[in-house]
């Protein structure tokens, strides 16, 4: 057998935008195709519009939970300015997917400083190798704007060596019943949109 | 170790706390008694899910040690669970208990914060197993977690001793796998054993168990030799490398081929184990976070290392990267390169994203008066610790829960006391301000001092129902139980009242009207007063009222209602150039803080309806 090196993500964005779900499903997901996992976040104030990162790795054997900086395959940002304040834990030829988003920081609401005006400049200049999805719209498109983390996932699914059967197997279980068509919905339109991606992709609030 | 299923569906993927409740529940603990504390929370309430565990938040760390030691004397294996400060609050019984020893196994699990994530300090909670005499174990992940705690059991009833089970952030907030086991039925409780001698620490008995306790260390580190808490790995010969807990996952990485002395049972120590273990390696590294805890402890083994703390650091988290470079600092062979390659450019002068109040949380209100009065204002141990913060930066001190109401009362002790017939001098006045489940925890005592020391703060109360910062946990003023029982509901009026505060007043803290008077109303009393700002965490009940909106045409731009330092307003600049605020309607609540600080009748609701604000 080939050994599988340890893969390793990086996922930011804002508390209460489910991270730290999408970190679950996406842990679930590699176990259930045989893979050593370790993944880490740190939560506690998470839920008070703070700064949210979840390290998720995954190999034939993974000792630490988490990604080194500068050592990430794929960057998951579900806020644009979370982004590009993580864009150099990537490893040369990295991947960075990003949610058009912008959500203000407190600082920002309080009138004490500025959202950068060209975030999406920004991030392409920072990192060329980007892709931007309008996840919230996708999600909304899907039926509720709730689903933007698991568009995202959508979005990422092609960058991960896992079968559709086993991402749909685990996102059925991992959200409430009720949402289980409308999550996979967003699901498939955030793999669409990385197959063929908008025209236009700018980040709004 | 406890026999391992070895079946694929036998395997979870569990985070390092769940996975200490699984080895709890596995080791048939009978009794876990906890307060709330990142990032030790999710122990509890993750084994409040199993059957045939009691389960409970106690007031404080050190009522949950107490509870813990009385299940353990009665004969049940009880789980006592902290963060690392809780067991500050619990040292008095931890030490105590150190003495008696137990009849059934008792585990202590103190989950510390290097790097700080959410804690006011970041002790080394290993310290305290040497200081009390008791055996310390360091799981390196949620495998070992749950291994450990199973075998914990048998290790304190095998030396009649608690176990310190000592976590970080990195090992109960990470995932990872888990092989799960059974539940091992322990024999039922029913009578109450009399042992005076080893129970009841008077003098007399605890001469008699001080030299037992000092020789159970001895006998524990015959133990440490053989425990299977400790293995030698050989790699490379010409580093080895001493470490416990997250440390060693970093370590791996950083120096793929060396040969490692993995450290689960962390004092006392193997001196013959690591003596062996120097005498395989040309060069001998120790890697730990925090203090120079193993490292202090082997050179006065007499054991010579290469390099230890001064390779490294005593502030924050250890990471691969940093052990790596560390390493080949120290001019280690065999450092993975990818680890030592120069990082690419931060994005420079990016604005910050503390955590902040909620929109509609209903401790907004308070700060924005507390701000507008210039007050001094000393402070506790909660989400409204962020009303030190920008905009309001209206809290000037804290230290650990309960300090708010005795340090006001310290200060103003020892201030010139005001002539006769001057008015109050507010911004050298303090007001203490807590929470309801932190006054629970040590508030009480506090304001008894208060009263009986003849003092005149003014202390707040801001009282959301819930333990909001740990993300909602039951307390003794919430009326339900761990459990989900229903519960008594402790009156704080009524027990302010009773311990001989005669000012207590309730309010709105939504009215900021309301706020200001009565807060300069209170203040200006030359006696103890309470005031207790009621209203239900928003994000906890989740509330919602009707929105508010801001009318483009009336809003000058003045910023005014930036200083609610609300997430749902957003400054922007309209068409024409022009400064507006508006406000996003996915994040308001209604709580109409907002549009009480609009000079311009901007900010109103277009259905008025039942509920907060103007």
């Amino acid at each position: 057998m080939i050994a599988r090196p340890t893969m390793n993500v990086l996922l930011t964005g804002v508390g209460g935008q489910g991270v730290v779900l999408a970190s679950f499903v996406l842990s679930r997901v590699a176990m259930s195709e045989g893979y050593d996992v370790k993944q880490s976040e740190v939560h506690g104030m998470a839920q008070r519009g703070g700064s949210v990162t979840s390290h998720f790795r995954f190999g034939d054997k993974v000792w630490s939970p988490l990604v080194p900086q500068g050592m990430a395959d794929l960057l998951m940002a579900f806020e644009a300015l979370e982004a590009l304040r993580y864009a150099n834990w990537l490893k040369p030829g990295g991947l960075l997917v990003y949610n058009a988003l912008r959500i203000n920081p407190s600082p920002v609401s309080a009138g004490l400083a500025s959202y950068p005006a060209d975030i999406d400049a920004l991030i392409k200049a920072a990192w060329p190798n980007t892709q931007c999805v309008n996840a919230n719209a996708l999600a909304a498109q899907a039926g509720t704007v709730k689903a933007a983390n698991v568009a995202m996932l959508g979005a990422i699914s092609r960058a991960l060596p896992f079968a559709a059967e086993t991402w749909e197997a685990v996102l059925r279980k991992a959200v409430p019943p009720k949402t289980v068509d409308v999550n996979l919905d967003a699901f498939r339109l955030g793999a669409a949109s990385a197959a063929a991606p908008a025209a236009t992709c700018s980040t709004t609030s | 170790m406890t026999s391992k299923v070895e079946t694929k569906e036998a395997v979870e993927i569990l985070s390092g706390n769940e996975a200490i409740a699984r080895g709890a529940w596995e080791a048939g603990v009978k009794l876990a008694a906890a307060y709330p504390g990142t990032p030790s929370t999710e122990i509890l309430e993750s084994l409040a899910e199993y059957e045939d565990v009691y389960c409970e938040w106690s007031p404080n760390e050190k009522v949950a040690m107490e509870v813990g030691i009385g299940a353990s004397m009665a004969g049940g294996r009880a789980l006592v669970c902290m963060k690392h400060v809780g067991l500050n609050v619990a040292a008095d019984p931890f030490f105590s208990s150190a003495y008696v020893g137990l009849e059934a196994g008792m585990v202590v699990v103190s989950a510390d914060d290097p790097g700080m994530h959410s804690s006011q300090d970041e002790q080394d909670n290993r310290n305290y197993a040497k200081f009390a005499r008791v055996p310390l174990l360091e799981p390196s992940d949620s495998g070992e977690a749950k291994e450990f705690m199973v075998a914990a059991y048998d290790l304190s009833e095998r030396f009649d001793t608690p176990v310190l089970f000592r976590t970080t952030t990195r090992t109960s907030h990470s995932q990872s796998l888990v092989k799960v086991g059974e539940r091992v039925e322990t024999a039922p409780v029913t009578q109450l054993k009399r042992n005076w001698t080893k129970y009841l620490m008077m003098p007399a008995n605890a001469m008699v168990r001080h030299p037992i306790i000092e020789q159970r260390v001895r006998d524990l580190a015959v133990y440490a030799e053989s425990s299977p808490f400790n293995r030698v790995e050989m790699g490379d010969p010409r580093v080895g490398i001493i470490t416990s807990g997250a440390i060693y996952g970093y370590c791996r990485e950083a120096v793929p081929g060396a040969s490692f002395l993995k450290l689960g049972m962390t004092h006392p120590l193997p001196a013959k184990l690591i003596a062996g273990f120097r005498s395989r390696v040309e060069k001998l590294y120790v890697v730990e976070e925090l203090d120079p805890f193993l490292e202090e402890a082997i050179r006065l083994l007499g054991i010579k290392l290469d390099g230890g703390k001064e390779l490294n650091t005593l502030l924050g988290e250890l990471n691969a990267r940093y052990v790596a470079q560390s390493l080949a600092k120290a001019g280690v062979p065999g450092v993975n390169p990818e680890l030592l390659t120069d990082l690419g450019p931060v994005a420079a002068d990016l604005p910050g994203r503390p955590p902040t109040f909620c929109p509609g949380c209903s401790h907004r209100g308070i700060y924005v008066v507390l701000k507008k009065m210039k007050a001094f204002v000393s402070g506790d141990i909660g989400c409204y610790t962020m009303g030190a913060l920008p905009p309001y930066n209206a809290v000037h001190c804290s230290t650990c829960m309960g300090a708010s109401l005795s340090m006001a009362h310290g200060m103003t002790k020892v201030m010139e006391p005001l002539a006769e017939g001057a008015p109050v001098d507010i911004r050298n006045k303090p007001i203490g301000i807590i929470g309801d489940s932190t006054f629970f925890h040590s508030g009480i005592t506090s304001l008894m001092d208060v009263v009986y020391n003849r003092g005149n703060t003014l202390n707040i109360i801001v009282d959301n129902s819930t333990t909001a910062m740990t993300g909602g946990q039951e307390n003794p003023g919430t009326g339900k139980t761990l459990l989900g029982e229903p519960s008594e509901t402790v009156d704080i009026p009524a027990l302010c009242r009773a311990i001989g505060i005669k000012r207590v007043t309730t309010i709105d803290p939504y009215n900021l009207d309301e706020v200001e008077r009565v807060l300069r109303e209170e203040l200006a009393a030359n006696e103890p007063s309470v005031v207790i700002a009621g209203a239900p965490c928003v994000l906890q009940f989740k509330i919602r009222h009707p929105v508010y909106q801001i009318d483009s045409e009336l809003c000058t731009g003045c910023k005014r209602c930036l200083q609610a330092g609300c997430g749902a307003l957003n400054l922007y600049e309209d068409a024409a150039g022009d400064r507006k605020v508006e406000i996003m309607p996915d994040q308001c609540t209604g709580c109409g803080v907002c549009s009480q600080l609009c000079r311009e009748n901007a900010i109103t609701r277009p259905e008025p309806a039942e509920g907060r604000g103007s």
